[in-house]
């Protein structure tokens, strides 16, 4: 019945809003063209560290997104799984098994200690699912949402008791080294981030479009009483996602904590909020869309941080992204791509 | 209402044992019941159906016997076993699939991942692939739109995707929710013919059907509920011609 009058409302505002959206997109083109020629080598490095860095919150994103497309959850605690990943992944790679400068086998370790906490992460996420969201998924979408902030409270202070209340700053096993191209400085370690992170994207995609479980999840997603109609186990579905997505929050935090050389409990905070930001950006529970959105919050923010050209510097970053949250929320909740398109979980 | 009591002739068992019973269970919807005590039976073989108007109770039944629903009283039996209790998948699991009310198939998948996740429980892969093959005979148009995601599907397709769905779970017992809505006159027929042809090579029926008329005509026995109750049931040509039900489900004076 209400369709009518919502399409009368719409249909001016789309045109607008389209308008409107070509509009930022020349702005935003126009300024990254000034950024690049007011300092083109600067602006190489940037785009490159901004790569490396939106690899990580898309990551983080798809955790976010695909908690969202099956049960329809914001879940705050997810970016304090991230914390506890970095958290256990310096302890593991640092205290326990002493590796502190980059070597083969500070390598090899590294990516077993990669995997260890993937799954440590995934079967938190899974447990947390089981105590706390399973059985509230009936009651009104305010109570779970409520106990994700509960979660991301508990979770942070695991954080506090692992690794104290300060920043604990911890060493890095990537190469340190640079890669020469002309006049041009590119740290390895983005590189090894992008290299790391790029084949998990694809798994995921590959795992939920391809296979017999990935299916079934998108199902769930879709329809929960037609899928057990399917055979479908539900619950084993959303208790994949959890593990899917917990996995790639762990792989992120042991990722970061080797770039960035800190930990601190209330890390999940901040890089929460700027991974939601990417999915909101993707459009929330859209898997490529929280792959691009993160790897374009990932560039805002570095070049940003450059300070090159228009954009206002490192001070204002944080102003820059949550604003494009607000904006995003405000003026296309559906994400870049729109709402009804794609594929959720 | 009066009611024609033929409850289970020795001639309808015919020596079989029921392969679904249904027995006075009662359904809520919170406080509401839906369902006040029905008990019905199901043999092997044959084609049942439930007809009732609206708000009946119809596919509130056929959700609790695919689990999807817990009955507060009163027990539902599978080929001897009870299934009351088990959630939806492993109902599922046992051999029942539901073409349930309003088509409910994956819209933003494909026709072919839809037929697939009907597949869901089985590994057969070569039988699997001659059953799509079984589906698109039945079916043709939906093999013209094997990569078109099922929510662009006309109404019509939909219907026939989903009960196409249903059948690729290779079911002993299928649950079909009004199969017919939505369809043009034409496809209803061939619906209700592919519904003959589908019991015919070996799958047990249980329709429920708006088309009270066309369902009478191809099942062997019927139900007939009210607000929740079954008020009426016997052999499905004796209901056809039941003044009760003419006046009241076919529109006659
Ligand atoms: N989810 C629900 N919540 C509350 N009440 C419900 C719900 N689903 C059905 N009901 C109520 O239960 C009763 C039986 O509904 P049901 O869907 O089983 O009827 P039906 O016989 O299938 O009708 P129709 O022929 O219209 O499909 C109706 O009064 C309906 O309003
Ligand atoms: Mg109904």
């Amino acid at each position: 019945m209400s369709t009518v009058p919502a399409n009368l409302f719409r249909r001016p505002q789309l045109t607008l809003m389209q308008i409107l959206g070509y509009a930022v997109l020349a702005l935003a083109a126009f300024v990254v063209v000034v950024a690049f020629i007011d300092g083109p080598r600067t602006f190489v490095q940037v785009v490159v560290i901004g790569f490396s860095n939106g690899a990580l919150y898309a990551l983080i994103a798809l955790g976010y997104t695909m908690v969202y497309g099956i049960i329809e959850l914001i879940n705050f605690a997810h970016g304090d799984l991230f914390m506890l990943g970095s958290v256990l992944a310096a302890i593991f790679l640092e205290e326990r098994l002493n590796q502190t400068s980059s070597s083969a086998k500070a390598w090899m370790l590294l990516a077993v200690v990669m995997i260890a906490v993937m799954a440590l992460c995934a079967a938190f996420n899974v447990t947390i699912e089981k105590l706390a969201y399973r059985r509230l998924r009936n009651s009104p979408k305010l109570a779970p949402l409520i106990t994700a902030v509960g979660v991301s409270f508990i979770l942070q202070n695991i954080g506090i008791f692992m690794n104290g209340s300060a920043p604990h700053s911890r060493a890095s096993v990537l190469p340190q080294s640079s890669w020469h191209v002309g006049a041009i400085d590119i740290r390895l370690k983005y590189i090894v981030v992008v290299l790391v992170t790029a084949p998990l994207l694809l798994l995921m995609t590959w795992i939920v479009q391809k296979t017999r479980i990935g299916k079934a999840m998108r199902a769930t997603a879709q329809d929960r009483d037609a899928s057990l109609l399917m055979g479908i186990n539900v619950d084993k579905m959303i208790s994949y996602t959890f593990a899917l997505g917990g996995a790639l929050a762990g792989a992120a935090g042991t990722m970061f904590v080797q770039v960035n050389g800190t930990t601190r409990y209330d890390a999940g905070f901040r890089l929460g909020l700027i991974a939601f930001t990417s999915a909101v950006l993707g459009g929330v529970g859209n898997l490529l869309g929280a792959v691009i959105g993160g790897v374009l919050i990932g560039l805002i923010q570095g070049l940003n941080d450059s300070g090159l050209g228009f954009f206002p510097g490192q001070k204002w970053t944080q102003t820059v992204l949550f604003g494009i949250l607000i904006m995003m929320i405000i003026f296309r909740p559906g994400g870049i791509f729109g709402s009804h398109q794609q594929e959720k979980v | 209402m009066t009611s024609i009591d033929v409850t289970h002739p020795a001639s309808r068992a015919a020596g079989r044992d029921p392969m679904l019973t249904v027995d006075d269970i009662h359904v809520y919807y919170g406080n509401i019941a839906a369902v006040k005590g029905i008990s019905l039976t199901v043999f092997p073989g044959e084609i049942v159906t439930l007809i009732g108007g609206n708000g009946a109770g119809k596919s509130t039944t056929m959700r609790t016997i695919s689990g999807l629903l817990k009955p507060k009283r009163g027990e539902v039996h599978f080929e001897g076993k009870r299934i009351s209790g088990l959630k939806g998948h492993e109902v599922a699991e046992r051999g029942i699939a539901q073409s349930p009310e309003g088509r409910r198939i994956f819209g933003r998948m494909t026709v072919t991942e839809n037929l697939e996740l009907g597949a869901f429980l089985r590994r057969d892969k070569g039988a699997i692939a001659a059953d799509m093959d079984r589906v698109f005979e039945l079916f043709p148009r939906l093999k013209e739109r094997l990569v078109q995601k099922a929510g662009t599907l006309s109404g019509g397709e939909q219907q026939m995707l989903a009960m196409g769905r249903a059948l690729m779970a290779e079911p002993r017992l299928l649950l079909l929710d009004e199969p017919s809505m939505g369809l043009a006159p034409v496809l209803v027929e061939s619906v209700f013919e592919t519904i003959k042809k589908v019991n015919e090579q070996g799958t047990t029926v249980l329709l429920v059907e708006q088309n009270a008329l066309v369902a009478l005509n191809i099942a062997n026995h019927a139900y007939v509920l009210e607000t929740g109750r079954i008020i009426l049931e016997g052999p499905a040509k004796e209901l056809a011609h039941n003044d009760e039900v003419r006046k009241a489900y076919l529109g006659e004076d």
